[in-house]
């Protein structure tokens, strides 16, 4: 289980947390069709280092950029989500 | 040496102290070339190669990182069914059911197919009233499907908290009598024996690092055990879908997530069917050994570890305790997790890829056992004809851009929602 540092609340259990998505798939408000596809419905699903959206939906509610790994589970980094990736 | 499985060999056995018999499959070395390489040695590519060797008489490899079957093969919950919603379920997946009900004579192995009945508790009018349509859309397309009233269920599962204080309330249920479990691993050894014996070299401890593309078309692959090359590849990886298709240049709707399972202590037989629960999220069955086999939610975040979240464990067995109260007296044995390849719509991808000649299977998310012959079948055809199988066609890739998905739990285009 990810112990996660919210940078409001400090570290808490991955219990109060949800994934929401890989950074790689939001997508831009003026997103061509193409790019809204390809962001919406692929992956690079790395074994490795991802970058995340999550949110402390028990605990602040707030959204959160995570960049962890898939495999060992380390987290890099935990920041307060600001609107550019 | 032998290597037929039948009572009169069994019984030759008794006089020679077992020493007739052949191991059950070789351990080749890799050849320079194949007509067919398939990538990942779970039930999904042995069933593959062992259709592709039976039906086309082709030269097959399967290659294997680890050993056979050591993935999600050997981590599901081992529950077989046919009884989805949509009609593109149903077409797969009864096929494949049909040929589950022939596979241990057709293997000459046992893989210990038991049609125990898979029955879906209903919680509530709403929960019944979903059963009974799906149950109607099965019968409609032949598939058998029997909607349960509560003392039925009470009566199949006696051991059931059907008192007023119950957690869970039932207020009946749908069975499908056909369904049951099967021992993984023995499919995965089943598969694995009888394509050996046609031929197909099962090649493990030998992993794909790369592939040989030549003019946008696949001529081999690279592996920690040298090159192989083959007019024809198909990726058959589960978990590692993504990870496979990325050395290929491919991206894929797919993320891989982690499903834990659980067994307690083994006891006596006390559940003789399938107990699930849709709404509940909750498996419950009993293995030949008598340990309850439970499983629940997937944790719903990326993963790669094979290491599940405790707190699913917790989940799953105060569900389980909440639906059949006797099992608070049993200990818990063991937990493990496996690498589901979870997609966007919740239903696998079969299909050609970009790069001609490299096919690819997967995308099973957490249903993948259950459809292990039928999706073998289907994907020998299409590695031999490089034609998309009738019962595949609707898993293509390109659902993604046309809209035409096929979301069973109608949950939206997040593989965390299935």
């Amino acid at each position: 289980m990810l112990l996660i540092d919210c940078p409001y609340c400090g570290p808490r259990a991955q219990a109060e947390f949800t994934f929401e998505r890989p950074v790689e798939t939001i997508v831009p408000i003026d997103a061509s069709t193409d790019e809204a596809l390809e962001r919406l419905y692929t992956r690079t699903n790395p074994r490795g280092t991802s970058a995340e959206l999550w949110r402390h939906s028990q605990g602040c509610r707030a959204w959160l950029r995570i960049e962890r790994d898939t495999v060992t589970h380390v987290i890099a980094a935990v920041a307060a989500w600001r609107s550019t990736p | 040496m032998t290597s037929r499985y039948s009572a009169w060999n069994l019984l030759r056995g008794g006089f020679n102290g077992h020493r007739h018999w052949s191991p059950a499959w070789r351990t080749p070395q890799p050849q320079p070339h194949y007509d067919v390489v398939i990538i990942g040695g779970g039930g999904h590519g042995l069933a593959t190669a062992y259709y592709l060797a039976k039906h086309h008489k082709l030269r097959v490899a399967v290659l294997e990182k680890a050993w056979i079957g050591g993935g999600n093969t050997g981590r599901n919950t081992t529950i077989v069914r046919s009884n989805y919603r949509l009609p593109v379920f149903q077409a797969l997946l009864e096929k494949s059911l049909q040929l589950w009900e022939g596979l241990s004579a057709e293997l000459n192995y046992n893989v210990m197919f038991s049609q125990r009945g898979a029955l879906f508790l209903g919680h509530s009018d709403g929960d019944m009233t979903r059963l009974a349509e799906r149950g109607d859309a099965l019968r409609c397309a032949g598939i058998d499907a029997e909607l349960l009233s509560r003392d039925a269920v009470a009566k199949l599962v006696p051991l059931l908290d059907m008192s007023d204080a119950a957690r869970f309330p039932v207020a009946g249920g749908m069975i499908q009598r056909r369904g049951g479990t099967a021992r993984h691993d023995a499919v995965a050894w089943g598969y694995a024996r009888a394509a050996d014996a046609l031929g197909v070299d099962i090649i493990q401890q030998c992993e794909v690092t790369g592939f040989d593309i030549a003019g946008g078309r696949i001529a081999g692959v690279q592996t920690t055990r040298g090159a192989i090359g083959a007019a024809t590849v198909g990726i058959v990886v589960a978990g590692n879908s993504g990870v496979l298709a990325g050395l290929a240049g491919l991206r894929l709707p797919v993320e891989s997530h982690l499903l834990q399972a659980f067994v307690t202590e083994p006891v006596k037989p006390m559940i003789d069917t399938v107990i699930m629960s849709q709404s509940v999220h909750c498996y419950i069955s009993q293995s030949d050994k008598g340990e309850i086999v439970l499983g629940g939610d997937p944790d719903h975040y990326p993963s790669y570890s094979q290491r599940g979240v405790p707190y699913r464990i917790e989940e799953v067995a105060g569900q389980a305790i909440g639906l059949v109260p006797a099992l608070s007296k049993l200990r818990m044995l063991r937990c493990w997790s496996g690498i589901t390849d979870m997609t966007c719509d919740g239903a696998p991808i079969i299909d050609a890829t970009p790069i001609a000649g490299l096919h690819i299977n997967g995308g099973w998310c957490y249903g993948g056992f259950k459809a292990t012959p039928g999706s073998g079948w289907v994907f020998a055809e299409q590695l031999a004809s490089g034609r998309v199988h009738p019962l595949a066609a609707p898993f293509r890739l390109d659902r993604f851009t046309t809209g035409a998905m096929h979301d069973e739990a109608a949950a939206g285009p997040m593989p965390q929602h299935r």
